[in-house]
């Protein structure tokens, strides 16, 4: 009967979530104060702008890609954008960077201090982001390199840029209207929220109810099937990468947003979590597999994971090895649940 | 009669509540050789599978030599005496044949881990003179031709100590030459006392080698008996459980005056040469040529899929048929109606959809189906586009989609589970080119090219493919059939077009049909090449 009742579980669509139920209860046990309002606020915080990333790199991991310079292009952008927006630079740091005298001074670049700085700072982070996507799709779809080596050298080429762009100095004084998208709230719910909420229902749209959602399984699970059948397969390539780009920008709005400042080093190490997170939801990485649920459903173990482990104040050591451990655990049982699953489908 | 080497008692197998196999009963007494054959999906690659350790049966159990058998891995099975000679091959092209024979039993030093390379060298050419297979033992698989690289199984087989061997389909891939080799070296096991399985749609060869045949049909036995008991029509009658009065159903229509596709001079070097070809409405016109005449490869250039270099291909990409649901479906092809694919525009899969014309390749796992998806996603793959509103965000009509799909697994017969569960990969082949076919008839094709569209696929699927192509013959679709089984052809086709070395060599009618003459035409380029070289 127990053994019906776990077996049921594991099999479950949403095994994520329940163990995710099962983890947080556990932890109740012991730090009730884990249920704390605040808490919570902070680990709904910590939620939103990673689904962000997750949900952006599930569309590459449906093809068979991967998408290593998420985490570059969030640095890139949160610069670009600090550069844009900021109001006052101090010349003793900023005086290295490439772009003094010509974008920057010690009141900021040229469009800072007007009404058009926060929108037209974040329209130009979401573009760069986008720009850097096309740049890995096209080199994936048109020139046939593999994903894991092209993404790797833009994550390096670019968070090289970010940081040669204001010689590794952060960004202050960024405008209150952005800031508030960080921090913000309408009522209980905080802007980040409704932002992802917004991409996370437009992912959802794409990949249950259109064509397109459709030729991204199908290039997953076979290119060259893809290709016979008609599917442009270079196109969606591309868009999934340029769509990648948009949530990390995405993303970065909401990083930096919280951060108040620009930063160079933003998301640095970010992209295990982005991974593990979307490996422990269910997405595949060989592509062909991933839903939106799971998305959510892996980030929100990871975020609780790493909230109870900051919680508990182990040493500095500690936190990585149990944070692989758990992750290990939950890929054999994903392992073990496939195969349970690969059992009963077996025809 | 020799004491049995091998029972199988009361096996049954269900997926997905399905019956894959039930109450299977029979035996097997040693040395002798066993033809077992039926449809693809009667079971017989299921039962195969208990009895190589891979599937565990749901109720019964086996008797090997005896004694109680019951393989819980592959492993185990080889363990006891038993190998599979696989229809595709599993060998390590990389590495050489003594690599490929000692893969799992390298011969040591001694205890150490340091493999003996010597003793494994003389071992293995041993082996290869015991099958009379003149090679060194370090010649790489790679170099090898289908029919050695068998033979090099079968060492790996008889390498293992095995005294039951299960042959699958070991003949496909392989020239009458090297078939003939085979079956002296099978006829050489059985002198040595070795028992055998052979499995194959090729009933002429089972006729011929085996002692007693076992029919399965939906997964039971329908019929054992000594070979003397078994005619060619009553193997086929006894495996589809009805009389096949003929191979090739009958055709209702003619081909008509209209031209669906027009190829002229089309040529790309060192691929073909100086292509004219004429696709007429209703017609079913025949590609016949031996492997590397270059049929393959002018399908794949009329379907977009390489470039050419020369000629010029007319494409009336008109829909047929009748009943055309969807404005949109046909508005695509009859915008492009009549238009000219030359070499200087850009030509993809995509555009050819769209004018009309649908691909089955010869290879379905890697180009026809996505193995890991569901039938439904298989059989909307290339129709998709008609199936959602015509600008962005193009949301799919999923109700239409579904019910379309449905009718067409529906009218194709596909036998499997529940549509939307079902994955392809766990289709037989004959259900998996069924699964195929279907994707195209979505789109409601004028022109159809079809690579060998029964190839690996049973008798019974076989007809059922012929029917539908008759069907769309008759609804007026122009059909292009490429296969290297010229009787295929004859009794399929309007008109056979002969290939060799990437050129046209003959043409003939359906009142000209003639085996000698349109293998003397496939053959005609070889020979020319051969005095050519000498």
């Amino acid at each position: 009967m127990a053994w019906r009742f776990i077996r049921h579980g594991l099999l479950s669509e949403n095994f994520v979530l329940y163990l995710s139920i099962v983890f947080f209860a556990g932890l109740y046990l012991f730090m009730p104060y884990i249920a704390s309002g605040r808490n919570l606020a902070n680990i709904s915080s910590n939620m939103w702008p990673l689904l962000a990333l997750v949900l952006g790199q599930m569309f590459v991991l449906i093809l068979g890609g991967i998408d290593l310079s998420q985490t570059s292009i969030m640095a890139l952008t949160s610069v670009i954008g600090g550069i844009l927006m900021t109001t006052q630079l101090d010349p003793a740091l900023f005086e290295k960077s490439p772009l003094w005298g010509i974008l920057l001074s010690p009141e900021g670049s040229p469009i800072s201090g007007t009404a058009l700085a926060v929108p037209l700072g974040i329209l130009t982070m979401l573009a760069v982001g986008m720009f850097v996507g096309l740049l890995n799709g096209l080199a994936v779809a048109k020139f046939r390199m593999p994903a894991f080596m092209v993404t790797l050298v833009s994550m390096m080429f670019f968070s090289g840029l970010a940081i040669y762009l204001t010689k590794s100095e952060n960004i202050m004084y960024l405008p209150g209207g952005f800031t508030m998208l960080g921090s913000g709230e309408i009522g209980p719910v905080p802007y980040s929220f409704l932002v992802v909420l917004v991409l996370a229902v437009v992912a959802q749209v794409v990949l249950k109810h259109t064509v397109l959602g459709r030729w991204f399984f199908a290039v997953g699970k076979s290119l060259r099937t893809s290709v016979v059948s008609g599917v442009p397969t270079e196109r969606v390539i591309i868009l999934g990468y340029v769509f990648s780009g948009f949530c990390a920008a995405v993303a970065s709005v909401l990083y930096s947003a919280r951060l108040a400042c620009g930063r160079p080093t933003l998301g640095q190490n970010l992209l295990l979590d982005v991974i593990g997170a979307a490996v422990i939801g269910g997405i595949s990485l060989f592509g062909g597999k991933g839903k939106v649920l799971w998305a959510f459903f892996g980030v929100l173990f990871f975020v609780l994971l790493s909230n109870a482990l900051s919680m508990l104040a182990l040493p500095f050591y500690a936190e990585p090895v149990i944070k692989g451990t758990v992750i290990l655990l939950a890929a054999f049982l994903d392992v073990t649940r496939n195969r349970l699953l690969a059992r009963e489908v077996l025809a | 009669m020799p004491e049995p080497i091998l029972q199988f008692d009361g096996i049954s197998k269900s997926f997905f509540g399905v019956h894959a196999l039930q109450d299977v009963t029979f035996s097997l007494p040693k040395g002798h050789l066993l033809g077992l054959i039926g449809e693809n999906g009667a079971g017989k690659t299921t039962l195969m599978n208990i009895l190589g350790g891979v599937l565990q049966p749901d109720c019964g159990g086996m008797r090997l030599k005896g004694r109680d058998y019951a393989p819980r891995n592959p492993a185990e099975a080889t363990e006891a005496g038993v190998a599979f000679i696989h229809q595709e091959l599993n060998l390590f092209t990389n590495l050489s044949i003594a690599d490929n024979l000692f893969i799992d039993r390298f011969p040591r030093l001694g205890k150490s881990p340091f493999v003996n390379k010597r003793a494994a060298r003389a071992r293995a050419r041993q082996l290869l003179e015991s099958l009379n297979l003149n090679l060194s033992p370090e010649t790489l698989v790679d170099r090898l031709t289908p029919g050695e690289r068998q033979l090099v199984e079968i060492a790996k087989a008889l390498s293992t100590g095995a005294e039951m061997i299960i042959f699958d389909e070991p003949t496909t891939s392989l020239t009458a030459g090297e078939i003939e080799r085979l079956f002296g070296i099978i006829q050489d096991l059985r002198r040595q006392g070795k028992s055998m399985i052979y499995i194959s749609h090729n009933l002429g060869n089972v006729l011929e080698l085996a002692d007693e045949i076992v029919v399965l049909r939906d997964g039971r036995v329908v019929d054992h008996g000594p070979r003397e008991s078994f005619t060619i029509d009553k193997m086929i009658s006894r495996m589809v459980g009805r009389d096949i009065s003929q191979i090739f159903p009958s055709r209702q229509s003619r081909p008509m005056d209209e031209i669906v596709l027009d190829v002229r001079g089309l040529s790309h070097p060192g691929v073909v040469r100086d292509i004219d070809l004429t696709l007429h409405k209703a017609e079913v016109l025949g590609l016949f040529g031996l492997m590397g005449s270059g049929r393959t490869e002018l399908a794949r250039i009329l379907f977009g899929l390489e470039s050419f270099e020369r000629g010029r291909i007319r494409v009336d990409g008109r829909q047929c048929g009748e009943g055309g649901t969807s404005e949109e479906r046909g508005q695509d092809a009859l915008a492009t109606r009549g238009q000219d694919a030359r070499d200087t525009e850009i030509r993809s899969p995509r555009k050819s959809i769209r004018r009309g014309m649908a691909f089955v390749t010869e290879n379905r796992r890697e180009e026809g189906l996505l193995m890991e998806a569901t039938i439904v996603d298989n059989v909307s793959l290339a129709a998709l586009p008609a199936f959602a509103s015509p600008r962005p965000p193009r949301l799919l009509h999923a109700r239409q989609l579904r019910e379309a799909v449905a009718r067409v697994a529906e009218s194709m017969r596909i036998k499997s589970g529940p549509v939307h569960r079902t994955l392809a990969k766990n289709l037989s082949g004959g259900n998996q080119q069924k699964v195929v076919i279907g994707k195209w008839l979505m789109a409601r094709p004028a022109i159809f090219i079809m690579d060998e569209p029964t190839r690996g696929i049973d008798v019974g699927a076989k007809y059922e493919v012929y029917s539908i192509i008759n069907d769309l013959a008759a609804q007026g679709a122009g059909i292009l059939l490429i296969s290297s089984e010229l009787e295929e052809l004859m009794g399929m086709c309007d008109r056979i077009v002969v290939m060799s070395k990437g050129e046209v060599q003959g043409a003939f009618d359906r009142s000209e049909f003639d085996r000698e003459r349109i293998l003397h035409a496939a053959f005609k380029g070889h020979q020319a090449h051969q005095r050519g070289t000498r």
